[in-house]
């Protein structure tokens, strides 16, 4: 579970002081499907950074399952993003000289899990992600798609319980965007907490809560009607 | 945490994914470790070459020179107008009579033209005594060394070097013969074996005849050296002063002589040789330290170059410690790689030169080894540090929006 208490995000430019995000209270359950959209310039992709500890508050609260993540040192935030946190980039962010499967096995190599481990953890998401033919290439040799679908069992190797992905259809033609977001939505099915940041309306339209934002702050926040949530 | 084994393999990923830096990294940091090699094992040649050539001649001698210094100019004698006094054969003889003083020889040199049958040839002519073949453990080819005679006494005889003996005579007979030495003549009874060159000087294209011969020879009444062999080492600081003193007597209380030890000589000649060692050894240093600036420029480029990637993995959990070992295990793999090329090629340069000279011992000292290896490792991760340390602390966001 998500929770954010006060939460502002100020940035100094020149002389004057942007307030990235502002006095954001916000609570998502595990298992939500969240769509965040906003016009550039609003805080949704500050918003995400932060929910991925990748970016601190300059004050209010964070916890994360019951957790105040706010106070953790540099190193215990490396390890909670490694556990709980998923990323998914519009730019896929893939490392070019590894090969797919090398890319998916990032995470659990900087866990320091053992290989006979990590290898079977991999070769079962490539299957479960039909990507078991694509492992052994690199990413330039991977269609826009396929990067994104390695991008994103990278994203879910550890078993994270949230997944947070930024425009992750932004960069791909609209048949693999569907295929892409339709692979995500089946991780979210699955149980995993999926927030999407997203300029795309039909995008947004497909999750259970969309929030707006507009200059730091929280403009709507609504449920879809058919869906049922205990928020 | 990152398994030890993974970021090794990771980094090792990394070099070998960007081929040309790799190498010109290594080139750099082998080039240095090389030069090193090299440089050092070319000093250390040198010093063991001269020491091989003195201890040839014996460690126990003593060598007395007249005059007070080889190259001063200004002797005290000089000073108060009194000139030097002639080094002579009695002066040699009154040394014998110290206890520890095992044989002595005197020793005059000149050059004169050697004639047999009209065949001539000109080559530089040795005074001195039956002693002195002991002293420089020469062995005879054929016949006899001179006789162990009266110094004062000059016989016509002489022995001589084996190319002489070939120019000379050729397909003839030499022992017996009567040659014409300036002009005097003298009758072979030894021709000495092949000692090569020894000290510069030529052995095989010299004759040798008694000093006093030399003497009249030459119409020089003064030796050019007496060499004493002492009969224990430790003695020799004794010998020295009982030289001293000896001639001082004899030459009216002047001390006109310079007395010099093999010992004393081969020191210098290794202090001198150790010096241009380490100084050499030192100049090739600042390659190595060239390389490790190198390292650290195309370290720091690398990392701006691999930001986006750097900002990933902190996103999949690496933290900045994690980030920092990853780049000091990169720099670490480069600097040692390239010190073990560095001493294939120093060994390979070594072995080229001991092909091309294989009178030099050109071997590299243990110490310059461990030196070059250790200096190289210490570079590489020192000059890596600052680059490592940025990546560490690059904001995981901004990384991630650089691509």
């Amino acid at each position: 579970m998500i929770k954010l208490e006060n939460i502002q995000r100020n940035f100094q430019v020149g002389d004057q002081t942007v307030h990235a995000l502002d006095d954001i209270n916000l609570t998502i359950n595990d298992g939500e499907y969240v769509s965040v959209m906003g016009p550039s310039g609003s805080g949704k992709s500050t918003l995400l950074n932060l929910l991925g500890l990748l970016d601190s508050p300059s004050s209010g609260k964070y916890f994360l399952n019951e957790h105040n993540v706010t106070d953790l040192n540099e190193n215990q935030q490396a390890t909670t993003r490694n556990k709980n946190i998923g990323f998914v980039f519009q730019v896929f962010h893939l490392v070019p000289r590894l090969t797919a499967a090398e890319n998916i096995e990032l995470p659990l190599i900087l866990a320091g899990i053992p290989e006979a481990i990590r290898k079977e953890r991999v070769n079962k998401i490539l299957d479960a992600l039909d990507l078991l033919d694509r492992a052994h290439h690199k990413p330039q040799q991977l269609s826009g798609g396929q990067r994104q679908r390695v991008a994103i069992a990278r994203a879910t190797i550890t078993e994270p319980s949230i997944l947070l992905a930024d425009e992750p259809t932004g960069n791909l033609d609209q048949k693999s965007g569907l295929n892409v977001i339709e692979t995500l939505e089946q991780l979210n099915q699955k149980g995993i907490t999926l927030i999407v940041v997203t300029h795309d309306a039909a995008l947004g339209a497909r999750s259970t809560r969309s929030i707006r934002m507009l200059d730091g702050r929280i403009e709507s926040d609504t449920l879809e009607k058919n869906h049922v949530t205990d928020a | 945490m990152l398994l030890m084994r993974d970021a090794i393999r990771f980094s090792w990923q990394a070099l070998s994914a960007n081929t040309t830096r790799t190498f010109l990294m290594l080139l750099a940091m082998s080039i240095g470790v090389g030069s090193v090699v090299i440089l050092t094992a070319l000093g250390e040649g040198a010093r063991n070459y001269v020491t091989a050539e003195f201890s040839a001649l014996g460690t126990n001698l003593v060598i007395i020179i007249p005059g007070r210094s080889e190259t001063s100019g200004v002797n005290p004698g000089s000073m108060i107008g009194i000139t030097e006094r002639d080094l002579t054969i009695d002066d040699a003889l009154a040394l014998t009579r110290h206890p520890k003083v095992n044989r002595i020889a005197p020793l005059n040199i000149g050059a004169a033209e050697v004639a047999w049958q009209g065949r001539k040839r000109e080559v530089s002519v040795m005074g001195t005594s039956y002693e002195f073949q002991k002293i420089r453990k020469w062995t005879m080819a054929q016949g006899k060394f001179l006789p162990n005679t009266d110094l004062n006494r000059g016989t016509s005889v002489c022995v001589i070097g084996t190319d002489l003996r070939n120019e000379i005579f050729g397909a003839h007979a030499a022992l017996g013969q009567w040659i014409r030495i300036g002009d005097r003549r003298f009758r072979v009874i030894g021709i000495l074996a092949s000692e090569g060159e020894s000290m510069g000087m030529d052995v095989g294209d010299t004759v040798i005849i008694p000093v006093a011969s030399a003497q009249s020879l030459f119409n020089v009444p003064s030796l050019f050296r007496i060499f004493v062999e002492v009969k224990t080492r430790k003695a020799i600081p004794k010998v020295i002063t009982f030289i001293k003193n000896t001639l001082r007597d004899r030459h009216q209380g002047v001390e006109d002589v310079t007395v010099i030890t093999q010992d004393a000589v081969l020191a210098t000649f290794d202090r001198i040789l150790s010096a241009l060692t380490y100084a050499v050894g030192g100049i090739a240093a600042i390659s190595l330290f060239v390389a490790g600036i190198l390292i650290m420029n195309v370290m720091l480029v690398t990392v701006s170059q691999r930001t986006s990637e750097i900002g990933l993995l902190k996103s999949l959990g690496a933290s900045a410690k994690a980030i920092l070992n990853l780049i000091l295990i990169e720099a670490i793999l480069l600097s040692s790689m390239g010190a073990l090329i560095g001493l294939l090629l120093g060994q390979a340069g070594c072995w080229g030169i001991r092909s091309a000279f294989p009178d030099l011992p050109v071997y590299p000292p243990t110490w310059a080894i461990l030196a070059s290896i250790t200096v190289a490792l210490i570079t590489g991760v020192l000059f890596s540090l600052l680059p490592a340390k940025k990546a560490a602390q690059l904001d995981p966001v901004e990384a991630l929006s650089r691509r």
